[in-house]
């Protein structure tokens, strides 16, 4: 076990280098000739109006919460899967409770229209 | 709730799905509309103006350029108001061709529209490649009689300009079944596509009363559910000796005006049928003078082109130049409800209202 | 046969053996070891330059084209042409973005798209390294794709890359969950997280057979995580342009290019390894049979880009919290009750594969209930606009 630790970690630090590789190549080949419109931002070829970087809707990170709890979850259930065939029937309805909980807070959250997007 | 700041975004007029060189101004909360503000005029060419330093006849192939889609139903709408203004008789044949190409080019402007909708839905180019093979037979058809495939330059004050050749009519005889099958096929595999569904219904709804305020004329008006066509309205040349209906749909959003545009190809394909049996012999044009000089006074014919009502105001003081050449764009106005239709809709609902509004970018700016 | 199918082990032994006339063992271990991981990325890049033909010839094909055809024999050549244009092509920052998260950004999207391939078992015996945990190695790093679409749609500072990146956030976590459960339900039926062994417990029924419904839940999931249509509005080009990367030009550019074909491959390879028995199945080699239901399931994605239009973003979150999850939520349970009370079997496929089915139309008929409703809806409207317009009935 420890050695396909090993070898993923090998594999880490060469997948780190390709990228760098890569554009290293590329840095060698490519032309380079900046110009003052060229680096200016796309946007349907007019200047941009206002601030781009603002305090954006919220909306999103309502997403992302209700994300944050269904993974913690599955998390927990990941073991429990795995050792599912070697529990008894007690397993199952332990499993249910714990999701049951959290789909009573998925059903309150679509109640209260965290899930509508606006 | 957090407080957000809105912020405002250019659409276009390099943007790919904005039909042209058109520009939004949005305003966003989040990914919703909060203020849309239209702004055109990067191809405008001065077209209006241009014509009136020219004779009537020299201005037929400007008219092309109005709405390079439809060319042929601006040449019969310019054709149809310098005849009203100069009193010229057009023959029953030249007529029928008339028809036959205005027919035409309602069917090929109709499949753009509905293919470029589902380009700007993201159907990656697959139904528009279609429609574009369908229409590259139309446009078969347009060279066969005028020797151009866009800007035709065909029908002219007075008639067309040849006649049609031999193997014209034998071939758009073989068409129309083809084009009807078509049209099924659109209708089989896209109507009932449940994610198209799901991003048209119930957006960009147009109330009627407020298309009719916005005198929004074409299939996005009759999509809103109001009974007018100029065909019917105020027959011109000789649709009043067809058979066909005017189809309306009810809901006026762009699930409706997909199937309204359908629907017209239908009855267009109806009235081909027609004008193919009865077209008679004789003459394709009246003899007009190249510096035709129409009497003192002013003429205002108006048609029903593919995307709205079509309509030419001339003034003539007497000589060879139009004193006033005006053009009442369908594009130009259906696009003034845009915003009403944006508004509260998402981004991506933009490209796609805008896309069922179905506009050409020459023919808003002229 | 035997020998076709051991091919490449054979070829690994044998090298290994030359290694060892005169190396010491460590660093025979070593070079195996670094030769394999080149392999794979190796691997990795073929895969994109094959796909990205691939599904230019078939989107083609399906709009009635040609395709790519001038680059060598039937364009074959064209995505290496691609290449060479992408190395040498000369690279923008924009004067505004922020400089290092812009840098940094296709250079970490890449790195955990080439480390999935190394939990792939290719066939029987190739596998980069049995993990026992390899299911959450790979939610694991399917993560991270995300932190750096964020990455580099913020860094830069265009509003088009910025409502790309948010989307991207909303999108990829929400379609996370579904995908997640959809994969708990495997690891439920074969009893491991370990990618060998599930495609080892498929050695009777192919769990797509066996629940139906994580299949389609996984593969809606893969195709959203992959940013495919018809959920591909993060890049959607007709709205946002091309979204987070749309700053993005030359060699970056061709990272997150990459890192989504080699993703492409890898989402297909997990529903291979996960659903259709990975490498099993009689007479061809295992490798080959890989291959060819990875391609299968390609093709299947890449017809869908051609043909599906794309969703908007609310009906799309809609979508995965109020359809996938509950969905995948009730398979879970489900295949769990079956499991906990009929033997493996027959008898037990049978029964989860009807009630999945069951469920599966279930969930259809629900969704069509409130898409006709939502028509009913429309159609009012515009009859009171009508009513509102003559001042009486319609027509």
């Amino acid at each position: 076990m420890q050695d396909n630790y090993g070898f993923l970690g090998l594999y880490l630090l060469i997948a780190i280098a390709f990228p760098f590789v890569a554009l290293g190549v590329a840095y060698l080949l490519r032309p380079k000739r900046p110009a003052p419109v060229k680096s200016s931002t796309y946007e349907c070829g007019l200047e941009t109006i206002g601030e781009t970087w603002v305090q954006f809707k919220a909306q999103y990170y309502l997403y992302a919460l209700v994300f944050v709890v269904f993974d913690v979850e599955t998390v927990f259930l990941y073991p429990w899967a795995v050792a599912y065939n070697r529990l008894g029937l007690f397993a199952l309805v332990e499993a249910l409770i714990f999701v049951g909980i959290l789909v009573a807070g998925l059903a309150y959250a679509w109640r209260k229209g965290a899930l509508r997007w606006m | 709730m957090l407080k957000t700041e809105t912020i405002t975004i250019n659409m276009g007029p390099q943007h790919p799905s904005t039909h042209g060189v058109f520009r939004m101004v949005l305003t966003l909360n989040g990914e919703t509309i909060v203020d849309l503000k239209p702004m055109f005029g990067y191809l405008h060419r001065g077209l209006e103006k241009t014509s009136e330093s020219r004779t009537y006849l020299q201005a037929v192939p400007f008219t092309d350029r109005l709405d390079y889609i439809c060319s042929m139903s601006n040449n019969f709408a310019y054709a149809v108001a310098v005849e009203k203004l100069a009193g010229i008789e057009v023959p029953l044949r030249a007529e029928y061709i008339r028809v036959i190409m205005a027919e035409l080019t309602r069917l090929v402007n109709h499949m753009l529209a509905v293919g470029f909708l589902f380009n700007d839905l993201g159907a990656w180019y697959t139904p528009v490649v279609y429609a574009f093979r369908e229409r590259e037979r139309i446009l078969d058809l347009f060279e066969m009689a005028s020797g151009s495939r866009m800007m035709c330059n065909y029908i002219r004050p007075g008639g067309v300009a040849a006649d049609l050749p031999a193997e014209f009519l034998p071939q758009l005889r073989k068409m129309i079944p083809h084009l009807e099958n078509f049209v099924r096929e659109i209708r089989f595999y896209l109507s009932d596509n449940e994610i198209f569904k799901a991003r048209a219904v119930g957006v960009g709804f147009l109330p009627a009363d407020m298309a009719v305020a916005y005198s929004i004329t074409g299939p996005v008006l009759r999509a809103s559910g109001v009974k007018y066509d100029v065909r019917k309205a105020e027959p011109y040349s000789i649709y009043d000796q067809f058979d066909f209906d005017v189809p309306t749909q009810v809901a006026g959003d762009v699930y409706a005006r997909y199937l309204q545009r359908l629907d017209e190809m239908d009855e267009s394909l109806k009235i081909l049928r027609q004008a193919v049996e009865r077209i008679p012999e004789g003459e394709y044009a009246t003899k007009v003078p190249s510096r035709l000089r129409p009497p003192k006074g002013e003429a205002y014919a108006r048609i029903e082109a593919p995307k709205g009502e079509l309509g030419f105001y001339l003034v003539s003081d007497g000589s060879p130049n139009p004193y006033r050449w005006r053009n009442r764009p369908p594009s130009l106005i259906n696009l003034s409800a845009l915003r009403e239709m944006c508004l509260g809709h998402k981004v991506a609902d933009v490209v796609t209202i805008l896309g069922s509004i179905d506009i050409t970018l020459a023919d808003v700016d002229r | 046969m035997q020998v076709l199918d051991d091919l490449w082990i054979r070829i690994a032994v044998w090298f290994r053996g030359l290694l060892e006339s005169f190396l010491p063992p460590w660093a025979v271990q070593l070079t195996m070891d670094v030769l394999g991981i080149l392999l794979l990325i190796v691997l990795g890049i073929v895969v994109v330059l094959a796909f990205t033909y691939m599904e230019r010839k078939v989107i083609a094909r399906v709009g009635d084209r040609i395709g790519p055809n001038r680059a060598g024999p039937f364009g074959i050549f064209q995505a290496i042409a691609d290449a060479i244009k992408m190395l040498t092509k000369e690279d923008v920052t924009p004067t505004n973005a922020d400089r290092w998260l812009f840098l940094a950004a296709p250079i970490v999207v890449i790195i955990p798209a080439v480390l999935l391939y190394a939990v792939l078992p290719l066939g029987r015996g190739m596998v980069g390294v049995d993990l026992n945990i390899a299911v959450v190695f790979v939610v694991a790093m399917g993560g991270i794709p995300i932190l750096t679409m964020l990455m580099a749609g913020w860094a830069s500072n265009n509003k088009y890359a910025l409502l790309g990146a948010f989307r991207t956030v909303a999108q990829l976590i929400s379609y996370e969950v579904p995908m997640v459960v959809a994969l708990l339900t495997v690891v439920l039926l074969a009893g491991t997280m370990s990618t060998v062994g599930i495609v080892e417990a498929q050695a009777s029924f192919p769990f797509a057979l066996v629940t139906p419904v994580a299949f389609v839940v996984y593969m809606l999931a893969g195709l959203a995580e992959l940013n495919r249509t018809p959920f591909d509005l993060l890049e959607a080009d007709s709205e946002i342009v091309a979204g987070y990367f749309i700053e993005y030009s030359g060699m970056k550019f061709a990272m997150f290019f990459l890192a989504e074909y080699i993703n492409l491959f890898m989402v297909a390879g997990m529903i291979t390894t996960l659903f259709l028995a990975g490498w099993q199945w009689p007479i061809l080699p295992s490798w080959l049979w890989f291959l060819i239901k990875v391609v299968l399931v390609i093709f299947l994605m890449m017809w869908i880009r051609a043909t599906f239009p794309r969703f908007r973003i609310d009906q799309m979150l809609g979508f995965a919290w109020k359809a996938l999850v509950p969905l995948s939520l009730i398979n879970l349970f489900l295949v769990a009750l079956v499991a906990k009370v009929l033997e493996p079997g027959w008898v037990r496929t049978g029964v989860l594969f009807v009630s999945n089915l069951a469920l599966l139309a279930g969930a259809i008929a629900i969704m069509a209930q409130v898409a006709r409703k939502r028509e009913e809806r429309a159609r009012a409207a515009g009859e009171a606009a009508i009513k509102r317009y003559y001042g009486s009935e319609v027509r």
